[in-house]
């Protein structure tokens, strides 16, 4: 009886999968306040590290200048954007990201700021699978108003392209070779980086960033 | 009935991914190359080898002239950055030039950034003092 009810509700719930699968998006992104700014130029801030690697904020950063600018914004160069920040005492990424729109604005004149946060950033050992798993927060905020202009979430993993074949044994010889190869360097943490950042703030799929004035696209999503 | 939507979601995926493939691979907007590596190796090693990393994009702006290519936004600044931590200043004004010429948008803070390297350094000071 138990076996039952339970199969039926793992039937249930896989069932509830595959139909959100086949299902519409979500209810669309309300872009009144992006359309209405128009902001040409990004400043990416240094993300707000919440993981326990410390190359997770500079990783980040350094991969998001090609989303934004193949959305067809201008990106302030991010690692001179840093230096500034230091060169004025300010190191803490959460000290830069809560410096006033209006002072950010004034310093390096662009339209909107990008507040990010790593929630997530490389290799995590759990038992059957070592994943590889960047997950990223962002928020665009008008400096000329300190409006929210757009918000999103994103996530890359190795797990992705991992088909979980071989029985346990096989799985738990994989987890082992992958937490070596993981650990030989952390390339492939920015490759994870660089596709988590494309996610982020590409303009593809449902709310999603908006084009910019740079790019072909532009006014037209 | 589980089976069937999968199907379904399959055939979908499968009409999805043949009208893509009619599609050519969107071209982007810039040249970028060794671009974010290169920022990756200077934030991580808070500077290490300055003249690999400015060889690595004086290369790279080469290439992009020889494809037609745009240098992404953000690579001349880079640049002066580069070339002003390795002491020469002269070049990373003139990158911060390329940068504004290019992209009007860093006017602003480049024109902060100039002011700022026309003020004597006060790192210099202490080293003559």
């Amino acid at each position: 009886m138990h076996d039952v009810k339970r199969h039926f509700g793992w039937a249930t719930f896989l069932a509830t999968l595959a139909l959100a699968g086949c299902a519409s998006p979500p209810k669309t992104y309300d872009y009144t306040a992006f359309r209405q700014a128009k902001p040409s130029s990004m400043l990416v801030l240094p993300p707000l590290n919440e993981t326990p690697d410390v190359n997770a904020s500079f990783g980040v950063l350094s991969q998001v200048t090609y989303p934004l600018a193949e959305a067809g914004y201008y990106v302030i160069p991010v690692a001179l954007v840093n230096e500034t920040l230091r060169q004025n005492g300010v190191t803490d990424p959460h000290d830069a990201q809560a410096i006033a729109p209006a002072k950010l604005r004034e310093i390096f004149g662009a339209d909107a700021g990008v507040y990010i946060e790593v929630k997530k950033y490389g290799a995590s050992y759990q038992v059957v699978a070592s994943n590889l798993t960047v997950e990223v927060n962002a928020k665009v905020i008008d400096l000329r108003t300190g409006q929210l202009l757009w918000d999103g979430h994103a996530i890359a993993s190795s797990a992705e392209q991992n088909n979980n074949q071989g029985g346990l044994i096989g799985m738990l010889v994989k987890a082992v070779v992958e937490q070596i190869a993981n650990n030989v360097s952390d390339t492939r943490n920015l490759q994870f980086a660089d596709l988590a950042g494309r996610r982020l703030l590409l303009p593809n799929g449902a709310n999603g960033m908006l084009y910019g004035p740079r790019s072909p696209n532009y006014g037209k999503n | 009935m589980r089976h069937m939507l999968n199907a379904r979601c399959i055939g979908l995926l499968a009409l999805a991914s043949s009208l893509s493939a009619c599609v050519a691979p969107p071209k982007t907007l810039y040249g970028w190359g060794t671009y974010q590596p290169t920022v990756y190796q200077y934030l991580k090693t808070d500077g290490g080898d300055l003249p690999t990393q400015i060889a690595a994009l004086e290369a790279q702006v080469v290439k992009n002239k020889s494809a037609a290519l745009a240098d992404p936004p953000g690579l001349h600044g880079h640049l002066a950055l580069l070339y002003s931590k390795a002491g020469n200043e002269v070049a990373a004004r003139g990158q911060l030039e390329i940068e504004r010429s290019l992209f009007p948008e860093s006017a602003s803070y480049v024109e902060f950034l100039l002011k700022k390297s026309a003020q004597p350094a006060v790192k210099d000071e202490a080293d003559h003092a």
